[in-house]
């Protein structure tokens, strides 16, 4: 017993002695190089609530570095974020979420709007998000949730969306992109030019849709307008109607036996794409990469009809106030500042201030994915593996052809709680 | 050195010298009843915080109503007329939630079917076939090595396997049995099937072989000396005996093939339906009522065939 009562002593001591020359010592040192803060100041950490896109090892890094705000990230997919911020709202601070959601998420208060004023690029975002036209001045579709459609508040606690630019901003737009179909030019061997090839007979069990009723009803409504079956009055906003004319028409090529398989989630949608599984399918851009960067030829195919595009953007839990909401701000403002746009567009995607992300990026760079330019160097992704050869144009060519072309938005429409019961129909079909 | 049991006595010298003593002492002054409450006691607790509770939430909540974005507490029956809907109106032809189930059951009473042919085949020989008990233990071990990796990772390992360009279809090319490759192979009910029989076997041969090893050895003696063929014995002796484990093995594999929507969705392509995957969309669409009241109504059609399945085997007796 007593030898014990003493080991522990010892150790006790040795340890006590040990912290307090480690203290002493980060103390001198912190003295030393003029940053007491480190010692004093409560770590900087903010939960990040979002969908993979944004969520980069290396952005989260570079924070970290820059600003000393620590990201937790907490990665789900776009329903579950959803999901998540209606029924444990403190369980994060930052949300990175896309717009067509806030016509769920503004109603149920437990999101927070930021202030646009302390956002110190504001006035830079593209007018994509403000005035749904691209720098170069084309008018961009307005069908579906379009961003300038929900992008402010009435007033700070307000639930209605303002036509009018106010200060209070719902999302701060970070990352936005012009989605079309997939195809694999090798197997089709001919030109694709429009959305009804997907329910083209050609294809018969090659095709395939992405089975997130929101965004396939999308998609779903881009084909039928294409084969000339139906034209919208708002694609994003059907009728119920319209909800049972887009299905019955995908319904009756579900049972001809035209898809080989929905996808839900991103390596679905690449496995299918690259086993050959499926030669046409809807797509998400870095899908298409991933494909080619497997050797495999793959194209993001623009088709005439135009693109369905999406949007996401940053605000805040309905708890974070203090000295939280102002890392928050300055987290966003980190964001915007030009090392994570860059970053964002490196993958194909588009950030929101492209003035920031241009002088983060080389000339060939922005040459070759903003101004669809031919490489003039191998195009390489952010973790330095390579995408394109030296030569090659973006599929779809510039930013102001490819957001010049969009003709509809992610939606949730008036009419969601039905288009849900006829997706299940589809399904069970 | 202390030895451990110094320690202990030393500690708390009731627990070993003092045990024999005190404990027969106090027991008995505890009605029987009491006692064995006690012992159902955790079990129930457990039973009550999270299952009953739970459940009794989910059967409130499917009589709700909501709207985009949240749950508004009035009764209304929206949940589930939505859920049936058409179901009068479009006759002959069936509704959605009639189609989802017939197709739930469809592959329920396949994968039952085939996982107790091979369920039972496999606990029979582990059970008659195999004399060592060290063997007998071995090979059981055996049958648990794929459930060394998630059931994700097995469900997605027949993808290359069975696709257009993968394995089979491959081989089989050039063997010269088929021009083209075979499409049903892959994202059809029969990959379905062929899943969940692969993640689910393993929960009917538990049960059977645990019934059958405890079948009294001198009965197929007795059978044997009887004049019994093989097969008479195997009809008369061996498969009565084995019925709980059957029934239980049984029990398994249904409950969580009528629930089961991941296998499905990932080996049927996304495009087959089946009972969860409707409660998985209506959740995933913030309709909670609507995905509770469907969650009821599985829970109601599991329970019934369960219920089926108890008659024809008095579980309790037979245990």
């Amino acid at each position: 017993m007593t030898e014990t009562t003493k080991k522990t002593g010892v150790s006790r001591r040795t340890l006590l002695k040990g912290t307090a020359s480690l203290a002493g010592l980060a103390a001198g040192s912190g003295a030393i190089t003029g940053f007491p803060y480190v010692m004093s100041a409560e770590p900087k950490v903010l939960r990040y609530l979002g969908t993979a896109v944004n969520e980069g090892d290396d952005i989260s890094k570079q924070c970290l570095k820059d600003t000393g705000i620590k990201i937790e990230y907490i990665t789900a997919t776009t329903d579950d974020v959803t999901k998540r911020v209606m029924t444990q709202p403190n369980s994060f601070d930052v949300l990175d979420t896309e717009y067509f959601s806030l016509k769920k998420l503004v109603p149920s208060g437990n999101i927070l709007a930021l202030d646009a004023k302390k956002i110190k690029e504001f006035d830079n975002i593209t007018p994509v998000f403000t005035k749904g036209e691209t720098p170069g001045g084309k008018k961009i579709g307005n069908q579906g949730t379009a961003p300038w459609k929900v992008l402010y508040l009435e007033g700070k606690d307000s639930k209605t969306f303002s036509k009018t630019a106010t200060e209070f901003v719902t999302l701060i737009p970070t990352v936005y992109n012009a989605d079309t179909l997939g195809i694999r030019p090798d197997l089709i061997k001919r030109p694709i030019s429009s959305w009804s090839e997907l329910l083209n007979p050609e294809f018969k069990g090659k095709a395939s849709i992405l089975n997130i009723p929101s965004i396939g009803i999308m998609d779903a409504a881009m084909v039928v307008e294409a084969t000339g079956k139906y034209k919208y009055a708002d694609k994003g906003n059907m009728t119920k109607e319209e909800i049972d004319l887009t299905m019955k028409v995908m319904t009756e090529a579900k049972k001809a036996g035209q898809f080989r398989a929905f996808w839900k989630d991103f390596n679905e949608s690449v496995n299918l794409m690259a086993s050959g599984e499926t030669v046409i399918q809807s797509m998400w851009s870095p899908a298409v990469t991933k494909v080619r960067s497997m050797g495999i030829p793959c194209t993001f195919q623009p088709l005439k009809e135009g693109y369905r595009s999406w949007a996401s953007g940053f605000c805040v839990s309905k708890g974070v106030s203090g000295a939280k909401l102002d890392w928050a701000y300055e987290f966003v403002n980190w964001f915007l500042s030009g090392y994570a746009g860059a970053y964002l567009n490196r993958q194909g995607y588009y950030s929101a201030v492209l003035s920031t992300a241009k002088a983060n990026m080389e000339p060939y760079e922005w040459a070759y994915w903003m101004e669809g330019k031919p490489a003039e160097k191998d195009i390489k992704a952010p973790d330095g593996s390579l995408l394109e050869k030296a030569g090659a144009v973006r599929d779809g060519g510039s930013y102001e052809e490819r957001m010049g072309a969009v003709a509809c938005w992610n939606a949730v429409m008036d009419e969601n709680d039905y288009m849900v019961r006829k997706w299940n129909e589809f399904i069970a079909a | 050195m202390d030895t451990s049991e110094d320690i202990l006595q030393r500690t708390s010298p009731d627990l070993v010298r003092g045990s024999d003593k005190a404990r027969p002492a106090k027991a008995a002054r505890l009605s029987p009843s009491f006692v064995s409450w006690l012992q159902a006691g955790p079990m129930m607790l457990v039973f009550l915080a999270f299952f009953l509770i739970p459940l009794v939430f989910v059967v409130i909540v499917s009589f709700w109503d909501y709207n985009e974005y949240q749950l508004l507490p009035a009764f209304s029956g929206r949940g589930y007329t939505d859920t049936f809907e058409g179901c009068i109106a479009q006759l002959p032809d069936l509704c959605t939630i009639a189609k989802t189930y017939l197709k739930t059951l469809k592959l329920c009473f396949l994968v039952w079917a085939i996982t107790l042919f091979i369920g039972f085949w496999v606990a029979y020989f582990l059970a008659f076939h195999v004399k060592s008990k060290t063997w007998q233990m071995g090979l059981s071990l055996l049958c648990t090595i794929p459930f060394w990796t998630s059931n994700v990772i097995r469900m997605i390992a027949w993808i290359p396997l069975l696709g257009r360009n993968g394995l089979v279809n491959s081989g089989l090319m050039k063997t010269g049995l088929i021009n083209q490759p075979v499409e049903w192979l892959l994202f059809s009910e029969f990959s379905v099937v062929l899943a969940l029989v692969h993640l689910f076997t393993f929960f009917m041969v538990v049960p059977i072989f645990n019934s059958m090893i405890r079948i009294d050895k001198s009965l197929i003696e007795a059978a044997y000396d009887a004049g019994a063929t093989g097969f008479q014995t195997l009809v008369n002796v061996v498969i009565p005996l084995a019925k709980p484990g059957i029934v239980i093995g049984s029990i398994f594999v249904i409950t969580i093939v009528m629930g089961d929507f991941i296998t499905i969705g990932v080996m049927g392509g996304q495009q087959i339906a089946a009972a969860g995957k409707i409660i998985e969309t209506r959740v995933n669409a913030l309709q909670f009522p609507a995905a509770a009241a469907n969650a009821v109504i599985l829970l109601v059609i599991t329970f019934l065939i369960i219920t089926m399945m108890s008659r024809i085997v008095d579980i309790k007796k037979e245990l």
